[in-house]
């Protein structure tokens, strides 16, 4: 382990303690926030008790449903367009300010549009994840040698069989970015409509507890959902890396 | 003006020609009880801002956003100078940095709720939090990254701490800087506007999310171009000086 990962763990502890101590003499009042020890004991009898299973079964289905959507859905859409320079040129714009967008200003129109079931929420986290795997994609596909283009083309291939042989996996550890980065949005992108105003999954029951003023769901949740976003961003972070080195960057 | 940014100008205006006639053509698709039309919806727009009750909703929203904006940009400069500077420190922290910018944010809410009540300093803080990430992940890699020689002649005219960072860091840093408030000012308006939408009785999120109760079509469908077109503009703006502050530093 490095003296940085030293050091960064040593800051965590250090502000738990620090949460800690300030809730148990007071300054944080119990109404505001519990203390940690509590949260955690809290967040092992909720996953014990499996209270929360519905929910949590809940908003990863729907995760994975707008993430699988936008990442097939992105490299499709990608593919297509590299190979249609006015189309991309005129779209160009579009990439370039989409997430300055308030997406979440879409919802109240979706739930208008779709009613108040999973699909408006689905349908937030693709929007957030998919432009990230098109500009990726197109990024990575940019930087496609033309070597192998040619040998394709030699070799007679169709332009599906280039995509799907040649080019989308010479451009994998930028799909890989894209892939990552839809990840983390779709997730955003549920919690978020879920919270914001919906009937089930961990977003709503954060909501619910919030308005229920029950911290010892509220809080236990919310470490959980933090610790769920930033495992999985890691493990893929770390793929990337590692794809990244294989590929003899760095 | 140059001839890429002509071309840049020409491709936005097809674009938004083309996504006004998509929204036209749906329009006539699904009709009246979803959506409105393009200039059903201005007129409607053009109507609202003609009210007292719309212009103070603006401005509540429009209060919290410029305040949020603000402290995001000083105490992320400020997270972003001293961590810059200090390499160690730097790469202790900034892991934290990115692992907050992917986790869905939108769960930290109650906790802010709890400890600011609900108003204006809330919603203030919950800008803050989305806004000042990426000013501060960009202003240490800004900071990292200024060429050793430049520190050296610095120290070398016996320049202060301060002026140091004035008359050499800043100017040194600035074109990587402004990427990171450009990005700043996108999700300040997202983290403000969630805010609103979730825990509040004022303000342009707080129109949406009424509105939905009503099923008034009409004013999510104002407010949401609204959002959209401010957004957009500003964010092209921007990113229009950020280009140029890079093609100059090149």
């Amino acid at each position: 382990m490095t003296r940085q990962a030293r050091y960064r763990i040593a800051v965590i502890v250090g502000a738990l303690v620090l949460l800690e101590v300030l809730c148990r003499i007071g300054t944080i009042d119990r109404l505001t926030m519990p203390p940690p020890s509590r949260i955690a004991l809290d967040l092992w009898v909720m996953l014990r008790s499996g209270s929360m299973a519905g929910a949590m079964l809940k908003t990863l289905t729907n995760v994975a449903i707008a993430f699988i959507a936008a990442v097939l859905s992105g490299v499709a859409l990608g593919v297509f367009l590299h190979g249609l320079r006015a189309v991309r040129e005129t779209l160009d714009p579009l990439f370039a300010t989409y997430y300055a967008i308030p997406v979440f200003a879409f919802y109240p129109l979706l739930i208008i549009l779709f009613g108040l079931g999973d699909t408006p929420q689905i349908v937030i986290g693709y929007m957030l994840a998919v432009v990230a795997v098109i500009v990726n994609t197109l990024n990575g596909l940019d930087r496609v040698t033309p070597v192998l283009l040619r040998t394709a083309r030699i070799y007679r291939m169709g332009p599906v069989k280039t995509a799907l042989k040649v080019t989308l996996p010479c451009a994998a550890p930028h799909l890989l970015t894209g892939v990552k980065l839809a990840l983390a949005y779709a997730f955003i992108g549920i919690v978020g409509a879920e919270f914001l105003m919906s009937q089930t999954g961990m977003g709503f029951e954060i909501s619910f507890a919030y308005n229920n003023f029950d911290n010892a769901v509220m809080y236990p949740l919310i470490v959980l959902i933090i610790a769920l976003a930033t495992a999985i961003n890691m493990t893929l972070t770390h793929l990337e890396k590692a794809l990244l080195r294989r590929r003899g960057y760095q | 003006m140059t001839g890429a940014s002509r071309g840049g100008a020409r491709n936005s205006l097809v674009l938004v020609v083309s996504l006004v006639l998509a929204w036209q053509l749906l329009y006539a698709f699904v009709g009246d009880k979803a959506l409105t039309s393009p200039l059903g919806t201005v007129r409607y727009l053009l109507a609202l801002l003609a009210t007292d009750a719309f212009w103070l909703n603006i401005a509540e929203t429009a209060r919290a956003f410029a305040s949020a904006l603000a402290i995001a940009i000083v105490l992320g400069l400020l997270i972003g100078f001293a961590f810059g500077i200090n390499r160690f420190w730097g790469e202790v922290m900034e892991p934290m940095l990115v692992a907050l910018y992917s986790i869905p944010k939108i769960t930290l809410y109650p906790i802010v709720l709890l400890a600011f009540g609900i108003g204006m300093p809330a919603k203030i803080a919950f800008g803050v939090i989305h806004g000042i990430v990426p000013v501060a992940i960009f202003t240490i890699s800004a900071v990292r990254n200024v060429r050793p020689v430049l520190v050296k002649t610095g120290r070398l005219f016996r320049l202060g701490p301060w002026r140091t960072v004035r008359k050499l860091l800043f100017p040194a840093a600035l074109p990587e800087i402004f990427t990171g408030i450009r990005l700043g000012f996108s999700l300040t308006l997202i983290g403000t506007l969630l805010g609103e939408m979730f825990g509040s009785q004022r303000g342009l999120g707080y129109l949406l999310m009424t509105a939905i109760g009503l099923q008034n079509i009409q004013v999510i469908m104002a407010v949401t171009l609204l959002l959209v077109v401010f957004a957009a503009t500003v964010s092209t703006i921007l990113l229009r000086i950020d280009r140029h502050l890079h093609r100059r530093a090149t």
